[in-house]
């Protein structure tokens, strides 16, 4: 690959070089353009939504991050309950999917014959291309009544003891937006882990095996030798949940309040932007709002790009452990 | 054949231990398999068994009645999901494509490295931020919601997808076309544009449809750009109705018809991105066994 590269990058430079091709300068200028576009658009928006919070930005500072009162009435914002419930939500939702994630990569990568492979993994990734939308008006409907009346019921008087799990079954709140948020990573988390997975060397499972070993204690190894990878895999799947919204915020309960129970409502910065962005209106009101969307902007943009660094250094690993 | 060693009894029974975990936790994976498929089963079953009740041919040809008054349709908001995405597909398309194409062709390099990796940091950015983004660009210079706004903000959620997969589809082009065309005195462009974009044009494809069907399910962006309209819109520059919008908002009304007219809208939604969802395993199938 790297040798191929540097033949037309070569044979490129000479034709440009002596002045025998314009049209080749300009072909690769403006796709160079367009590219440049893509670091131009980053910009603008941080910098649009820079300008446009500047009302809130000044007259709340840092202290907008950690109040947690939100009235628009009176003009006061903080943005606490929304940070908080970003975050419950979407760990709760990583600790459902972690486990059934693992277990499907292992089960694509390790188990399953070809044939078995392609529908199981299609089928999965099925479940991302379902619209949020979808699975707002499935969760409203069909699985909120449910955790309603079976879930909450069982888990409070199961594990009722502990301050998670008390409260009325609402059924809306943050339990909700954590299962169907869980529903909504798994096939990120599942698929990138089947391709961390499979990048590692062969070599290495079949020397646990010729050890002596289970199949499933080589899966092990192979799982140690692929951390990294998913640990990269759960921090996408994060940047997933933080960031999503209509299914959340048709489940969540829309109430910008604090409180230890899974079972009470709760509210995250993306549903509160879809809820009241349209009826933001004070200039005040709709600065917090976009200052709102700047801070969920900033976490999902440094969330992200610790993944991808993650992602990245394993599969070229795994790349050059396999070119050995 | 007369006496076990004790050992070789405690060695046995380890043995066999270790075996059984082994097989209980492949049966365990092959479990979670499974059980994430069941909230697929259930989805598509509670739409279709909910939807398809509501739909009818007034769905596609009537504009939403007045509360009250039954029947009518979404017509106005599945012709306003088709504009709006193609507003989107307007703008990202030359972005995507030419980006994609300056990655695979000249991108390695420093710059091309920082264009990788900011358009997967772009591809991670919540769809609701996009749409903020493009109410502070176009709705408030503007003064008023319009078509424009919610078509930009599809067009930056759909960027990155069609930069990405344009980029890795050139790649697989074998770099003998590359270095046949070039030795044959075609100039770079032309080999470029010509053979190496045309050898990898159904893949490209494959990554538009990705992006479209994305774009097609997306509410939020449009929510405060494109809003909502319950008539035909008469130009660009007005508030449009969309699919997607129109869910939600029948979705979370007291109305028990548009509830039903909800999950109608979401049935012919999920149909859209599973007929292109299966396309695109299709052409990507018949391509891989090509190779």
């Amino acid at each position: 690959m790297t040798s191929s590269h540097t033949i037309h990058r070569g044979d490129l430079a000479k034709t440009s070089a002596s002045g025998r091709n314009v049209s080749d300068l300009v072909f690769k200028n403006l796709a160079m353009f367009f590219a440049a576009l893509i670091l131009v658009l980053i910009v603008v928006m941080v910098a649009e939504m820079w300008n446009s919070s500047a009302l809130s930005r000044e007259k709340f500072g840092l202290s907008f991050l950690t109040r947690s009162i939100w009235d628009p009435v009176r003009e006061e914002y903080g943005a606490l309950p929304f940070i908080y419930g970003t975050l419950v939500s979407s760990t709760l939702a990583l600790i459902i999917a972690l486990p059934l994630s693992l277990g499907i990569a292992i089960f694509l990568s390790e188990i399953t014959p070809p044939w078995l492979e392609r529908p199981v993994s299609f089928f999965v990734e099925l479940l991302a291309g379902i619209p949020s939308i979808v699975y707002g008006i499935w969760g409203f409907f069909v699985l909120v009544p449910w955790i309603r009346s079976d879930i909450e019921p069982i888990l409070s008087s199961s594990l009722g003891f502990i301050p998670l799990f008390r409260g009325a079954p609402y059924g809306i709140g943050m339990l909700a937006a954590g299962l169907i948020l869980s529903i909504m990573v798994l096939p990120i988390i599942s698929s990138i882990s089947r391709d961390v997975l499979k990048a590692v060397p062969r070599a290495q499972k079949e020397a646990a095996l010729a050890l002596g070993s289970t199949r499933w204690e080589a899966t092990k190894i192979a799982l140690s030798y692929s951390r990294s990878g998913i640990i990269g895999a759960l921090i996408l799947g994060l940047g997933r949940a933080l960031g999503e919204t209509m299914a959340v915020t048709m489940v969540i309960g829309n109430r910008p309040t604090i409180s230890a129970s899974l079972f009470e409502p709760g509210y995250t910065m993306a549903s509160v932007l879809a809820n009241e962005f349209t009826e933001a209106t004070s200039q005040m009101y709709l600065s917090a709002l976009i200052e709102i969307a700047l801070v969920l902007f900033v976490i999902t943009i440094i969330v992200n790009s610790f993944a991808r660094l993650l992602v990245w250094s394993v599969t070229k690993h795994g790349d050059a452990a396999r070119r050995q | 054949m007369v006496m076990q060693p004790a050992d070789n009894n405690g060695m046995s029974f380890r043995f066999y231990w270790r075996k059984s975990k082994s097989i209980t936790m492949y049966m365990l994976s092959g479990l979670s398999a499974l059980i994430a498929i069941i909230p697929l089963v259930l989805i598509f079953y509670y739409t279709l068994s909910l939807g398809l009740s509501a739909i009818n041919w007034d769905f596609f040809t009537q504009l939403p009645k007045p509360v009250g008054e039954s029947g009518g349709g979404l017509a106005n908001a599945i012709v306003g999901t088709l504009i709006l995405v193609g507003l989107g597909s307007c703008i990202s398309l030359p972005v995507g494509i030419m980006a994609g194409i300056y990655l695979s062709e000249f991108g390695n390099n420093p710059f091309g490295m920082g264009v990788r990796f900011l358009t997967d940091v772009l591809n991670g950015v919540p769809s609701i931020v996009t749409g903020v983004v493009a109410y502070t660009m176009i709705v408030i210079p503007m003064g008023h919601f319009s078509a424009y706004a919610g078509g930009v903000a599809l067009a930056i959620l759909m960027i990155p997808t069609i930069t990405r997969t344009t980029e890795e589809m050139l790649k697989t082009v074998p770099q003998s076309y590359r270095e046949a065309a070039l030795a044959l005195g075609i100039s770079r462009w032309k080999t470029s544009l010509r053979i190496v974009v045309r050898t990898a044009m159904g893949g490209i494809i494959t990554g538009i449809m990705l992006a479209v069907a994305r774009a097609a399910g997306e509410t939020a962006p449009l929510l405060f750009t494109a809003l909502n309209n319950r008539f035909w819109h008469t130009s660009l520059d007005q508030p449009i109705a969309s699919l997607t919008v129109f869910i939600y908002n029948y979705g979370v009304s007291p109305f028990d018809d548009w509830i039903a007219q909800a999950w109608a809208g979401a049935l012919v939604l999920m149909l859209m991105i599973l007929v292109l969802s299966i396309a695109v395993r299709i052409a990507t199938r018949s391509r891989y066994e090509e190779r």
